[in-house]
């Protein structure tokens, strides 16, 4: 039922910025069994980046391109999600992915219910399972959910039939965060290979982290990663990353960008720093810091910026930061990942050439 | 009395393959046990059998193995508190099956098992169990960690070690001094070795596999420091020290150092630790793979199996804990510790040290029953005239693949769905009593 839930969805899903669209044609040698028609995504569920190919990931910022087209014009509303319900599953506060989300959802055409739950109520009252389960008596067809433990939106795979899209599950990972990261630099580069991003900041607590190094790593980029080595997690270069834990020295073995990641203020109070002074010093990027990246170099930050703490205003508003950007590019990854996800296609090279 | 009368005598095990650790004994042999349910004699096989005692079953046990019954030194009976997770009898009725005649149930109940009232309660509790029941009294009063619990009242009651397990005793001041006290009535500290300011909210093991998932590690060193520390007191004060599911590569290598120094140390080890590592938890965030200690890697598990198999570990403990199945389906970070272990523990057992070749039946029959007998100074654990009539019948070349269908626990939480183990437990005595017949009724008479 499931199965033929989505071939309805995905015949009747617009390409959206596009005027007409081949038919699913099934594909005559199967890649994978059961055979995913050219342009679906393999994953069912977007659960983190860690295992997902590199064709899917294509396709996702393939399609992000098509609908960031969309949102540049007069309407910025398509249809294909007419119909459908996507709940907004949030157990912890959180304004920009949740708004991100909302209208990714909207531009869709989709019927939008926001649940916030306090981060205290997932210790009592009603459990994970049972709020799911009412919440899908609703018959609701998508859940986004944000969680501070790591790996509840896996396990509303194993509760449920909806399809389930990780908004950041604790410190595990945050795959639309990573995928609009990558949009963002693929948006100017259109190739990993041969690039070098650094991730710098609070590796061992960092969702995003994990996410860009999975992504980045599957697209061909090298990965640096930096921060205090009390924020460094075990075994860390084995995920086939260079660990540093001097940002100077990290820059330069020649970077193309940084994503400089948020330190929480309560890093302090636990010891992991002794102040945010002395992180500001020893990681902190600067205007100095920024101009020894690789010439075109690109500052991102996956936001609430801490300014004057990780990362100066000067940079944070200067040439080479593309942070605003990545803002208007999650809209479009998140709209990309919900379309993919619920049976749509992505535009083959030959439709994006076409443009 | 206690309610194995009800059970049906047995008067003889007849033309299994004895082993008896104790004496080395190991060949075909006929156990005669008396009307009293003890070990009568020890005897060639091959004698009509059916007028030894008007009363009393011949087991027919051709082709069997035939062992002294399994001892656990680490069981949770979640009685008194929790008695939808497990009780007294339900426990010990899953032990029987699994093969474990005796259980030393851990005193994190609720109450905790801290008192003398509390240990006469569930000694009371254990008239109504098949098999035989001891508890581990607290170590600190209300198992706080804080002051002395009444630990000379809780011997005199029956209580057979002591243990704040859970947790260890986290004062190195208090822990000295419970050692001390402790000396003076010969009984074992256990202690649950962890450091918690390392631990820190852990729940798995730290290394590559936490990295990837975003959950909060365990290092090793948080069990290994705080073995290394209760060494050094055992050292001191003279006092036994048993040191509870033993966990990494780290602590085997200090106890085995212990050892050869003359300290009075004693080690067990899980069987879920000597099959299980930190990649399990990559499965999907399975809450059934969340264990205290957490699943180690591929090198821990090695040095785990060869600590066992060199004596360094002294013997295997099921640690098993039942949780209710609402507490174990759900976030992995909010899920209580512990897997079910009792009835999968011999057949998780002979996968990891028998079908790799690295132990025979009589040694994981020693670490399943004498030595942890010795451990604890229980009169159980041999085959040999007027010992208890505690015995197991195995058939090791049965399978049988684990369900929740097959397990009696009144918890289900267990991680070995869908093994296939090999070694079924055909029958279980305790006392004299058949407890646990796989087949049904086992027959008077033997086949001529």
């Amino acid at each position: 039922m499931v199965v033929s839930d989505r071939e309805r969805k995905a015949g009747s899903a617009a390409p959206a910025g596009k005027g007409r669209r081949t038919a699913p044609v099934p594909a005559a040698t199967p890649v994978v069994s059961p055979p995913v028609p050219p342009g679906r995504l393999l994953i069912r569920h977007l659960l983190g980046l860690e295992g997902v190919c590199r064709e899917d990931i294509q396709r996702i910022l393939d399609t992000a391109e098509t609908f960031k087209e969309v949102l540049d014009r007069p309407i910025k509303k398509v249809p294909p999600l007419r119909g459908q319900t996507v709940v907004n599953l949030f157990y912890e506060p959180s304004t920009r992915t949740r708004i991100s989300f909302e209208l990714a959802e909207k531009r869709l055409s989709a019927d939008v219910v926001n649940f916030t739950a306090s981060a205290s109520s997932v210790q009592k009252g009603e459990s994970l399972r049972d709020t799911v389960k009412n919440i899908l008596a609703m018959k609701t067809d998508v859940v986004v959910i944000r969680h501070p433990c790591p790996g509840a939106p896996h396990f509303l795979t194993r509760a449920t039939d909806a399809i389930i899209v990780n908004a950041g599950d604790g410190a595990h990972e945050h795959p639309t965060q990573g995928l609009l990261d990558m949009y963002t630099l693929w948006e100017r580069w259109r190739s990993f290979a041969g690039r070098r991003v650094l991730v710098l900041g609070d590796i061992l607590h960092s969702r995003v982290a994990r996410s860009n190094i999975w992504g980045l790593l599957t697209m061909g980029a090298q990965v640096a990663v930096c921060g205090p080595a009390t924020l460094v997690p075990a075994c860390l270069a084995q995920l086939g990353v260079e660990v540093f834990t001097n940002v100077d020295v990290a820059l330069d073995t020649g970077v193309d960008a940084v994503n400089v990641l948020r330190i929480q203020r309560e890093r302090q109070s636990s010891d992991f720093l002794p102040s945010l002074r002395e992180y500001s010093r020893l990681f902190g990027i600067d205007a100095a810091r920024a101009a020894r990246l690789r010439p075109g170099g690109l500052v991102m930050h996956p936001g609430p910026m801490n300014r004057g703490v990780e990362i100066t205003s000067e940079v944070a508003d200067g040439e080479a930061s593309v942070i605003l950007d990545q803002v208007t590019n999650g809209l479009a990854v998140r709209m990309a990942v919900l379309y993919l996800l619920c049976g749509g296609q992505a535009p083959t090279a030959s439709e994006r050439e076409s443009e | 009395m206690s309610n194995r009368s009800t059970f049906r005598a047995v008067a003889v095990i007849a033309g299994g393959r004895v082993i008896d650790p104790g004496s080395g004994f190991d060949g075909i042999a006929d156990v005669i046990i008396d009307d009293k349910g003890k070990i009568e004699r020890i005897e060639r096989p091959g004698r009509d059998r059916r007028h030894d005692r008007s009363s009393g079953a011949v087991l027919d046990a051709t082709g069997m193995i035939v062992a002294p019954g399994f001892v656990d030194l680490h069981t949770h009976l979640r009685e008194p508190g929790r008695e939808d997770e497990e009780t007294v009898a339900s426990g010990s009725a899953a032990g029987v099956r699994g093969g474990f005649t005796t259980l030393c149930c851990m005193p994190n109940t609720e109450p905790p098992i801290a008192d003398q009232e509390t240990v006469r309660f569930v000694l009371d509790r254990a008239l109504a169990a098949p098999g035989r029941v001891h508890p581990v009294g607290a170590i600190t009063r209300n198992r706080e960690g804080k002051s002395l619990a009444e630990i000379a009242e809780m011997v005199a009651a029956g209580a057979v070690a002591f243990s704040d397990d859970g947790a260890p005793v986290a004062s190195a001041g208090l822990l000295r001094r419970a050692m001390q006290y402790a000396h003076m009535f010969d009984v074992p500290i256990v202690e649950h070795c962890e450091t918690p300011e390392l631990s820190a909210q852990g729940v798995m093991h730290e290394g590559l596999i936490s990295t990837k998932l975003g959950l909060r590690g365990i290092p090793a060193i948080s069990e290994e420091i705080c073995v290394a520390r209760d060494i050094a007191l055992a050292r001191e004060t003279g006092t036994h020290l048993h040191v509870a599911h033993v966990s990494t590569a780290g602590s085997v290598a200090i106890i085995r150092a212990a050892k050869a120094e003359g300290v009075h140390v004693t080690a067990e080890v899980t069987p879920h630790h000597l099959v299980l590592t930190d990649d399990w938890v990559a499965r999907d965030f399975d809450p059934l793979y969340k264990v205290n200690p957490p699943l180690r890697t591929g090198d821990d598990v090695m040095a785990l199996r060869q600590g066992l198999v060199d004596g360094t570990i002294d013997c295997i403990a099921s640690d098993h804990a039942p949780h209710a199945e609402q507490e174990k389906d759900g976030e992995f970070d909010l899920a209580p510790f512990g897997v079910v272990g009792l009835e999968t523990a011999l057949g998780v057992c002979a996968k990891a040290l028998i079908e790799t070749g690295l132990a025979d039946w009589p040694l994981l029959i020693d670490c399943l029953s004498r030595r942890p007998a010795r451990v604890f100074n229980l009169p159980v654990g041999e085959i040999k005239p007027d010992a208890p009539a505690d015995l197991v019948v195995i058939d090791p070349n049965e399978h049988w693949t684990v369900t929740p269908e097959r397990l009696t626990s009144k918890s289900k939480n267990s991680p070995f769905y869908g093994w296939e183990l090999t070694g079924l437990l055909r029958s279980t005595v305790v006392e004299g009593r058949l407890v646990h017949h796989a087949n049904g009724d086992p027959g008077r008479v033997l086949p001529s």
